[in-house]
């Protein structure tokens, strides 16, 4: 089964860290990546923080082209910040390889895939 | 644990200083209610664990804080009497984004006191808004930190004898507050990035509390494409750091840079925020500067640099900024595409305006070295040594004129 480790913080907490906080988070990614890749294929993204997005919005009739705005207010709470997915033998064991990259700036959130195509797939 | 505490303590900051300086319409105790809520939040989050809206949590136990410490003290009179006797409630489930925008922007905009000269704006703002303690901030102006402590005392007395409208801003005032602010994170970052005297070039602290306080007016203001533009060439410049000063300690021209060292996350980042703008607006000054950087940063090389692209950007520019340092930068354009003998004459106009500007005098020595009349060219670069250079600029320039010495020996 694919599983979604998503990542849930505030964007720009991260950055006010020290230095060595910052290594500390970014030696589990490390671990994650390097223990991800001896397994198989897998897909990880960190997105740019939430103000470089624009928002494409449903059109507000019939006939009409989608609404682009600029994008929400920066919400203060937590975002979206990045994802990892691969394929796991069970829950338990995403579990375990989701436990490498927790800290204390993020949320994380481990979810079962019910599609995925492109550069790893479900089919 | 602290650590990872502290940096929600920084990144919440602007916003709750400003929220609680519009609840107590008074600086000093919004400061103090803050930090007593911090202190708060130590224990309680490590017992508990952090809030989902830590925001929200401090503002709340600030707030009470506040009230608290104003009841047993005697500047509640005469800060109750600024509120016609009665505090505004304010509820941790209504933070209302559209208040809190003006919030922190009317704080920063208070900061902006026109009667205080640039760099104590600047100091208070890094004072009361990011939070910096005095010690940093002195070391960013190369100064003791005890006569920073004294500015920075004497600009808040100023700000607090002058009454701020703590009404809604209508659109109009709002611009404005808007322009000027972005002005002074614009000068912050100026004012780190070539510390006007001294033995360092750079102040990155300076550098990086500007970027952090442009990305707050973008999170704040996501409409207004200036804002995104002013990060967008905050962060193109940052991201030559590494490139700009060398092993030792010289002061390295854009020309001559390693552009491997350029951090490309930096510009990719830039490069979104640019192109943001640029849906929203095309003719501003920091849209236009923004894509100026990033005609640069894009480049492989100075030969590969879309020179006639950049012209045009400082004639557009020009339009909207004239001044002669713009006019200046457009020259050095020209110099690419029409050669140096026609910078050097075009530059004549601007030699009164600009007989104190450092770059003036330094780009005209380069050229001449580019045209051979390297008498007149030392002569320029001494009139740079003449005009008190940072350190890793006199370096730069007492090598330029050790070439055109060894050029006049030849002869």
């Amino acid at each position: 089964m694919i599983y979604a480790i998503t990542i849930y913080g505030e964007a720009g907490v991260f950055e006010a860290l020290p230095k060595d906080r910052q290594d500390e988070v970014m030696s589990g990614h490390g671990a994650l990546q390097t223990a991800l890749k001896e397994r198989g294929k897998f897909v990880s993204m960190k997105l740019m923080p939430p103000t470089s997005a624009v928002m494409v919005e449903p059109a507000t009739s019939e006939g009409k082209p989608p609404l682009i705005t600029d994008g929400p207010f920066a919400d203060t709470k937590e975002n979206f910040l990045g994802f990892y997915a691969a394929d796991f033998n069970d829950l338990d064991e995403a579990l375990n390889y989701a436990k490498l990259i927790s800290s204390p700036i993020a949320r994380l959130e481990v979810r079962p895939v019910a599609w995925a195509g492109g550069a790893i797939s479900s089919e | 644990m602290s650590d990872w505490l502290e940096a929600t303590f920084t990144q919440q900051r602007p916003r709750a200083i400003a929220a609680l300086t519009r609840v107590f319409r008074d600086i000093d105790t919004a400061e103090d209610a803050f930090a007593d809520a911090c202190l708060k939040a130590l224990t309680v989050w490590k017992q508990d664990g952090a809030p989902r809206d830590p925001l929200a949590w401090l503002l709340a136990t600030a707030r009470n804080a506040g009230l608290d410490s104003l009841r047993k003290s005697q500047r509640r009179a005469a800060i109750l009497s600024r509120h016609n006797g009665e505090f505004q409630p304010m509820l941790a489930e209504t933070l209302d984004p559209d208040e809190m925008r003006d919030d922190v922007l009317r704080l920063l905009f208070i900061c902006c006191h026109p009667e205080l000269d640039r760099r104590d704006q600047i100091a208070l703002a890094l004072r009361i808004v990011a939070g910096l303690s005095v010690e940093e901030i002195a070391s960013g102006f190369l100064v003791k930190p005890k006569a920073m402590e004294q500015r920075i005392t004497r600009a808040k007395k100023k700000i607090a004898s002058h009454s701020v409208a703590f009404e809604t801003p209508n659109p109009e005032e709002r611009g404005a507050r808007l322009g000027e602010v972005s002005l002074m994170i614009y000068l912050m970052f100026n004012e780190g990035w070539s510390t006007s005297a001294g033995p360092s070039q750079m102040n990155l602290t300076l550098c990086e509390e500007a970027i952090r306080l442009a990305r707050l007016l973008v999170a704040l203001f996501p409409a207004m494409g200036e804002q995104a533009a002013l990060l967008a060439l905050l962060l193109l410049q940052h991201a030559r750091r590494d490139a700009r000063i060398d092993e030792q300690g010289k002061l390295v021209a854009l020309d001559d840079q390693d552009r491997t060292l350029w951090n490309r996350t930096d510009i990719a980042e830039a490069t979104a925020f640019l192109q943001k703008a640029q849906r929203i607006n095309h003719r501003g000054v920091y849209i236009i500067q923004a894509a100026i950087a990033a005609a640069h940063a894009c480049a492989p090389s100075p030969e590969d640099t879309d020179w006639a692209l950049i012209e045009s950007h400082y004639a557009a520019l020009h339009a909207l900024q004239p001044t002669p340092v713009v006019r200046l930068n457009q020259i050095a354009a020209q110099a690419r595409l029409h050669g140096p003998q026609f910078a050097l004459e075009a530059m004549e106009s601007l030699s009164e305006d600009l007989s104190n500007y450092r770059w003036f005098h330094a780009m005209r020595g380069t050229l001449l070295q580019e045209v051979g009349d390297h008498q007149a060219a030392i002569a320029a670069f001494e009139a740079v040594m003449a005009l008190a250079p940072t350190v890793p600029e006199c370096v730069a320039i007492k090598d330029k004129i050790l070439i055109s010495k060894k050029e006049l020996g030849h002869l």
